[in-house]
């Protein structure tokens, strides 16, 4: 090609067709253990994870679930500790487990060669963990003092303690877990927390990657018996959901050369018929790089490393929180950019220009979303804990799509209301 | 297996292509070979501000990210001791705009004094973020000087202190744009859903014209081998003690490279591994322990760290990370435990080949290493490796005079 090209002028663009997204398989065990299955990729390799969403919650003893969940590895009355992670690791396979208010998973990610020799590590620690006196002294000290070093944060602090500030102290979604919090785990409390949680008829298996003919047969073979049923559903607490706690608060950390900021309320979840159109507002206010927040208080006054807004919606319940950490020098400037910026959304209808940009990217960054069999796994999970179906996206990517500047307007100046705010800095002023 | 095409425009710029029909969406990444040890000793820290500015604007184009947003795309770089890597991902249909925007970058940046001034706050910003008000946040900075006497690595990407950064003109700005960012010295990689054809006739239409400039290289001042060991003792307000321990060991282009990447997988990978069970799971010592290599492309750092449990004093956990290395040493490491690691290679390389965007870094990344086939046999590399060789390898690298300790200890109150 020997024609020069207009370097002035972008490209022409397509815009993105109709998203398809491929959805779950639902399949059962033979003991009713319904398996969700994403069957993609090209990799020969699959994850398996196991769903277990958390049933109560005693503030006076927070750390249970969390506790019982990443100790599920700790010893089995067959196997130590290290024999179990040598019968995972000896075949290249990984073993990993994620603990939320919400729920906790134990998930294996192997090839699909090795899944008929490390499954049966898995079944056992999920059915039969004994929780040794010894590995609990070490799991209470060594988390103790990790803990001890992230509250050295001013930005882990914040986090954490915001969290208190929405929900309160008495719920899973607020509590704030103290060193001292460790020392009160205990060996019988976790055994018989693990005989109620850890049953068949609590569990629901997601696999996803290159699914094969047996891999069906192995986990019933592992999994699908009766022996490991029990327990009945118990209603999560919900008891302190309106809870209200400091509307500004200041933890000062003398030394620090940067204030970590959080400002934000609690909100609806994804099941809430505003949460789409949420969505956009929030990604023009602090959603990606391109957003209010980042232009103003990093590409344009350089306050700071970098600044987001987001929506996090859990099972009962949401919020909607601006977070950054800024040379402490400049903490009430970002302070007064911050709620600048919230103000000018509830004044002033965003321009077509940005809102075309900002649809565009939304779409964009869903589809990216969509790139793996795990990341489709992770888009069912998520409707799997609301309850919704794979029709919620479609309604989402529509709204993105269709969306006007008044709406955004009216969605900032009905749940962006100042008095509602949450103000927390850590660090100095 | 990675598929893949490649082909050297007239001007020097490899383009690799590897294409994957079942995703709508493409990766364009373009990795510079400049990395912080191609910076001057005074004026620390620039190859990474230099990443920021690239975001600034080029020649002809005054805004990067807007245009790419609006075609649906993301995008991100990094910075390291020897690269600099730009990606972005966005629907393969508006692949043209990945081209527009950087080869225009390529070409000249808008060099304004205002993203200069910005960025250099953005950048002073971060490094508080990351290196100065986290505990254990300066380790690096302190840790890379000790074991580097001669060679670049002996300061960090982000500089050796703010005032590097501070002192950062337009003029340094320019000389080093015009040095480091040119065709010959950049690999450009594609992947997704994207004809190869068409891609080099884009990559001939957006970058042909872009004039070669063989960047001239300032040889890098080999470091000398270490004789006698070092160490540095500070203290820090932060609430439990923990020891660096930093040996000299090969570089990730040495072909012994596969048998040291296997001996701290043996020491320190997952909870199977030696340096977990035996000095944090039986005796108690640390909280945290690991051992891994930097794998650069100079000759790199084996390093071990840990966290020490409170009331645990540093003579006796010292003593205990040399006894393990003593053995690893001494003794052949077990059929068993090599296969164990050999297969977790295996499986990391099958996990990391699911991401369109990895798949295009480590093609990117192969061809800087000198074969761009790598990505597919690094595996059988792994897979030669005896219990000789790492033994071999333990012996050579664990010896008291090659090794640079940290002691960093929490403050008495």
């Amino acid at each position: 090609m020997s024609t020069q090209p207009d370097r002035t002028t972008q490209p022409s663009l397509i815009e993105i067709g109709a998203v398809e997204i491929q959805e779950a398989v639902q399949m059962k065990l033979d003991n009713g253990i319904p398996v969700y299955t994403i069957n993609s990729g090209f990799q020969d390799l699959i994850k398996v994870e196991f769903l277990f969403l958390n049933r109560s919650f005693d503030p006076a003893n927070a750390l249970l679930h969390s506790a019982a969940n990443r100790m599920l590895s700790e010893g089995t009355a067959k196997h130590t500790a290290q024999q179990l992670a040598d019968g995972v690791d000896y075949y290249g396979a990984f073993y990993e487990t994620e603990e939320n208010a919400d729920y906790c998973t134990v998930n294996l990610y192997t090839l699909n060669k090795h899944l008929e020799s490390t499954l049966p590590f898995l079944r056992e620690m999920i059915t039969e963990a004994v929780y040794p006196e010894s590995e609990l002294g070490i799991y209470k000290q060594n988390n103790k003092q990790r803990l001890m070093v992230e509250n050295e944060k001013v930005g882990s602090v914040a986090r954490r303690k915001f969290n208190e500030i929405l929900f309160g102290n008495e719920h899973p979604y607020g509590y704030y877990s103290k060193p001292e919090d460790f020392d009160k785990l205990n060996r019988t409390v976790l055994q018989n927390y693990q005989k109620r949680q850890y049953v068949s008829n609590h569990c629901v298996i997601i696999v996803s990657g290159l699914i094969n003919a047996n891999t069906l047969e192995l986990l019933n073979k592992n999994f699908g018996d009766k022996n490991w049923s029990g327990g009945t559903e118990a209603k999560f607490a919900t008891s302190s959901m309106k809870y209200t706690g400091d509307k500004k608060q200041y933890i000062e950390k003398e030394d620090a050369l940067q204030s970590a900021i959080r400002i934000g309320r609690r909100l609806f979840n994804r099941n809430h018929p505003d949460y789409p159109g949420m969505a956009v507002l929030n990604t023009v206010l602090g959603g990606y790089f391109g957003s209010r927040l980042m232009s103003n208080i990093r590409e344009d006054k350089g306050y700071t490393y970098g600044i987001g807004s987001a929506l996090v919606s859990m099972k009962q319940e949401g919020y909607f929180f601006i977070s950054t950490e800024v040379g402490a020098d400049v903490t009430v400037p970002a302070l007064t950019e911050i709620y600048k910026e919230i103000d000018l959304l509830k004044k002033e209808p965003v321009q077509e220009e940005e809102l075309s940009m900002v649809r565009n990217y939304m779409r964009g960054s869903f589809v990216k979303g969509l790139e793996s069999a795990f990341h489709l796994a992770d888009r069912f999970r998520s409707l799997h804990l609301h309850g919704l179906d794979y029709d919620y996206y479609q309604r989402y990517l529509e709204k993105v799509r269709t969306i006007q500047a008044e709406e955004i307007m009216d969605l900032a100046n009905k749940y962006l209301d100042s008095s509602v705010f949450h103000e927390l800095v850590v660090g100095r002023k | 297996m990675i598929d893949f095409k490649s082909h050297t425009l007239s001007n020097g710029l490899k383009v690799i292509v590897h294409e994957d029909h079942s995703t709508p969406l493409v990766n364009v990444n373009i990795l510079y070979k400049v990395g912080a040890r191609d910076e001057d000793p005074s004026k620390t820290g620039f190859a990474h501000l230099f990443e920021h500015l690239m975001f600034g604007g080029s020649v002809n184009i005054p805004d990067y990210d807007g245009p790419l947003q609006v075609a649906g795309g993301d995008n991100n770089a990094f910075t390291n001791n020897d690269i600099t890597n730009y990606y972005e991902t966005l629907p393969a249909t508006n692949i043209e705009t990945a081209f527009w925007l950087e080869s225009d970058r390529m070409m000249s940046l808008a060099f304004t004094d205002k993203s200069l001034e910005v960025q250099r706050s953005v950048v002073i910003e971060e490094f508080k973020q990351r290196y100065l008000n986290q505990p254990y946040g300066d380790v690096w900075l302190l840790l890379r000087p000790l074991a580097y006497k001669v060679h670049p690595y002996q300061w960090a990407t982000i500089g050796k202190e703010v005032a590097h950064i501070e002192n950062a003109t337009m003029d340094d700005v320019k000389e080093f744009f015009f040095r480091f960012y040119c065709p010959d010295n950049a690999i450009m990689t594609v992947a997704g859903n994207v004809n190869s054809e068409n891609v080099f006739e884009l990559a001939e239409k957006w970058f042909g014209e872009i004039k070669r400039k063989i960047a001239p290289r300032v040889p890098y001042k080999a470091e000398p081998v270490q004789t006698e060991a070092r160490s540095l003792t500070v203290e820090r307000d932060i609430p439990f003690d923990s020891i660096y321990m930093a040996y000299h060991c090969c570089s990730r282009l040495d072909p012994e490279f596969y048998a040291v990447d296997l001996l701290t997988d043996i020491l320190s990978r997952g909870r199977s591994s030696r340096l977990y069970n035996s000095l944090l799971k039986e005796k108690k010592l640390f909280t945290e322990i690991n051992a891994y290599q930097t794998s650069d492309f100079d000759k790199s750092l084996l390093i071990i760290e840990g966290k020490l449990v409170k009331g645990v004093s540093m003579e006796q956990a010292e003593a205990a990370i040399r006894e393990e290395i003593k053995k690893v040493t001494d003794a052949l490491v077990s059929d068993d435990e090599l296969q164990k690691v050999k297969n977790k290679v295996e499986s990391t390389i099958e996990f990391s080949e699911m991401d369109l965007s990895s798949r295009s870094l480590n093609l990117a990344f192969a061809e800087y290493m000198g074969d761009v086939n790598l990505v597919n046999t690094e595996i059988k590399l792994y897979q030669k490796v005896s219990r000789e060789e790492i033994r071999e390898q333990a012996a050579k690298i664990f010896k008291e005079q090659n090794c640079s300790t940290l002691y960093y200890l929490a403050k008495k109150k």
